[in-house]
């Protein structure tokens, strides 16, 4: 198993690319605020995004919304490191109910990207580690990219829930998630077969 | 019989399809929680903390699952945040159900300090809130509240008062 300090520092950009071609039977994707999720549009807007603009730290418990309401479906939610540490509790309430259909992404900077690359308080930090302790005993991190490639294809093809942690380069997001979100909220229900709509979406 | 406050909101719920229970446990919520989880209907389960159940209703509401939050009043203190920027700013109709700690008889001044925000936040937020008190406007308010938030796709609170639950009251001051 791979430790944290041995893990390749990736692009996230690249991340999201690799995460979305796998993609293939509208596995529904939660990103979480700010540059995660502003990477995830980048990768190529699907209507099974939903794009968090705010509460920061709900990533992780609004795909598990998603994950218990429609249990047949695969949900990822991709946090960034910042975010999870405001709510890691979720990770033991993710535990405790177990979805099947849930995976859980974390993207590790070690810093407040957005807000001028301060670091976070998690320099000691095992994401990995934190999340099998809340009792996700197969939490990982991705060693390199073919690692991630290999990991998320378990998240599709394997009962979890799952949790991988990669480390993540400097680089700034590719552009910014268009910001409405009624329109974001809409189109996502749509992707989720929960509202049907004559309008355009 | 008349049914108690707790059966009255059990049976609302049921009838509005409102299935998805996250909480943070209360005393006063104890009737409720209890019958919630002895009800297959529904799935009730305990959260690390508040903000969670927000984001987890607004996730299954999104997915076609209706839930609602219980809390009591501190935790909801703990909420401006994530109400404002996911179910007022998104539109999603997240329920909370708030068992008021802090008024008529609180013997803990944390509560009676933390309540003071409570409405003022509600008010600042634009969020529909409706406190109960009484019995026999028990269903009519948690229906229509339920009802009219689903409708027009906004988030809701229900604040239920201790003049319908008895609350918690002690009588004099605890030592221990």
């Amino acid at each position: 198993m791979t430790a944290a300090h041995n893990a390749k520092r990736m692009y996230r950009f690249d991340l999201m690319q690799r995460l979305v071609a796998r993609l293939e039977h509208e596995e529904a994707v939660i990103g979480g605020i700010g540059n995660t999720n502003f990477d995830l549009w980048s990768a190529g807007h699907r209507p099974q995004n939903f794009y968090m603009l705010g509460s920061m730290g709900l990533a992780v418990p609004i795909a598990l919304g998603v994950a218990l309401a429609q249990p047949r479906r695969k949900v990822f939610a991709v946090e960034g490191d910042g975010s999870l540490l405001m709510q890691l509790g979720c990770l033991a309430t993710v535990a405790t109910l177990a979805p099947q259909n849930l995976a859980i992404l974390v993207l590790d900077n070690g810093m407040y990207q957005i807000t001028g690359g301060q670091e976070t308080p998690a320099a000691r930090a095992d994401f990995a580690a934190i999340a099998r302790g809340c009792g996700l005993a197969g939490a990982a991190w991705a060693a390199d990219e073919a690692d991630f490639e290999r990991l998320v294809g378990q998240c599709l093809t394997i009962d979890g829930p799952h949790f991988i942690a990669a480390k993540l380069d400097d680089q700034p997001p590719v552009t910014q998630t268009e910001r409405d979100p009624p329109q974001i909220r809409d189109r996502f229900m749509r992707g989720m077969g929960a509202k049907q709509s004559k309008l355009p979406g | 019989m008349e049914r108690a406050w707790h059966q009255v909101a059990l049976d609302v719920l049921k009838a509005n399809e409102v299935r998805l229970i996250p909480y943070v446990p209360d005393n006063v919520l104890k009737p409720l929680i209890a019958a919630l989880h002895a009800d297959p209907f529904f799935h009730a389960f305990t959260v690390a903390r508040e903000e969670e159940a927000v984001g987890i209703v607004a996730g299954a509401w999104m997915a076609g699952t209706k839930g609602m939050v219980l809390m009591q009043t501190s935790g909801f203190a703990t909420l401006a945040n994530v109400l404002a920027s996911l179910p007022c700013a998104f539109q999603i109709p997240v329920l909370l159900t708030i068992s008021e700690r802090g008024t008529m008889g609180e013997f803990n001044l944390g509560q009676a300090a933390v309540w003071r925000t409570m409405r003022p936040t509600l008010e600042a937020l634009g969020m529909e809130h409706h406190v109960i008190t009484r019995l026999d406007e028990c269903e009519f308010i948690m229906d229509r509240t339920i009802r009219q938030a689903h409708l027009t796709q906004m988030p809701a609170a229900l604040i239920l008062s201790p003049l319908l639950t008895g609350g918690k009251a002690v009588t004099r001051q605890v030592v221990a």
